[in-house]
């Protein structure tokens, strides 16, 4: 009697380790970042894209307005393809497109705004990622949809058209 | 005379050791245990990726400002989640991760006692 008891016993065991591992198993070992998060923004100070005036997070989004944070380089090449869609955006009212240029040279990333055009509002700099960092990005291009001083939604990797519906559907 | 001199050979080999390069500094550590997220399979001090350089300057401007390991640990797991500590916290996703290797201590510790000792007796 003891030891079936102890049989059976070590089987449940055994079974529902081999359940836990094996589901473990299919998840992804991939970071994948949360695109719905709902958060406020981080407070930030960040240089104006060539000049040397500081302004910080209170004084850019101050508006009532959407605001459409886009994280770019002039080396990343999805940024280039991303890019006349940012332009498509540019002239919808109640948004506003902030650039963060990300680890760029400013040569670089002038000859990049001359070639395809600037759709943003402002440009921010963020010499070493640090900024980024605050948003939670991990890498260019990544944009953020914000409202009243809030995220309401996360677009990891470059826009698409459906991204431009879903955008015009949050700001009307 | 003679012995003074093994005395001075004896004390110069067992103070080497502290000649050895100090890496043992808060920022190398803190960095150590963040997984970068890009590059599968290393750490952040191990990887020169762009974010991974990005993280790096962070601690050290966090560590500049006074804050703790642990509040830096903090700050980064709001950001990205519990994915960038290589030691996951104590929580209800971890608690089988973390008990499992006690209770099979316990359980094999006791099979052990009835089996072999108070058998024995």
């Amino acid at each position: 009697m003891k030891t079936k008891i102890f049989f059976s016993v070590a089987i449940i065991s055994f079974l529902i380790i081999f359940f836990v591992l094996f589901k473990g198993l299919q998840n992804t070992n991939i970071y994948t970042p949360q695109v719905d998060v709902k958060k406020d923004i981080p407070y930030f100070e960040a240089k104006i894209f060539d000049s040397d005036i500081v302004k910080n997070s209170n004084e850019i989004f101050q508006k009532e307005n959407f605001y459409l944070l886009n994280i770019w380089s002039s080396w990343c090449a999805p940024c280039r393809y991303e890019h006349p869609i940012l332009l498509k955006l540019k002239d919808q009212i109640n948004l506003e497109i902030i650039g963060l240029n990300y680890k760029d040279n400013i040569i670089n990333a002038k000859k990049f705004l001359k070639e395809l055009n600037s759709p943003y509002r402002l440009i921010l700099s963020d010499e070493n990622g640090i900024i980024a960092i605050e948003w939670g990005a991990y890498g260019v291009p990544e944009t953020f949809l914000i409202h009243n001083k809030r995220i309401i939604k996360r677009y990891v990797g470059p826009l698409n058209m459906n991204s431009i519906i879903e955008i015009k559907k949050f700001i009307e | 005379m003679k012995y003074l001199k093994y005395i001075l050979i004896f004390l110069f080999l067992f103070n080497l050791n502290l000649l050895n390069a100090n890496e043992n500094n808060s920022h190398s550590e803190i960095t150590k245990n963040l997984r970068c997220l890009i590059c599968q399979g290393q750490s952040i001090h191990d990887s020169d990726s762009e974010f991974a350089n990005s993280i790096k300057i962070l601690v050290s401007k966090k560590l500049n400002d006074g804050l703790s390991e642990d509040q830096i640990y903090i700050f980064l797991k709001e950001k990205y989640g519990e994915w960038i500590l290589y030691d996951p916290g104590f929580n209800k996703n971890t608690y089988f991760l973390w008990l499992l290797p006690l209770l099979m201590f316990i359980i094999g510790g006791a099979i052990i006692l009835k089996r072999f000792i108070i058998k024995k007796n």
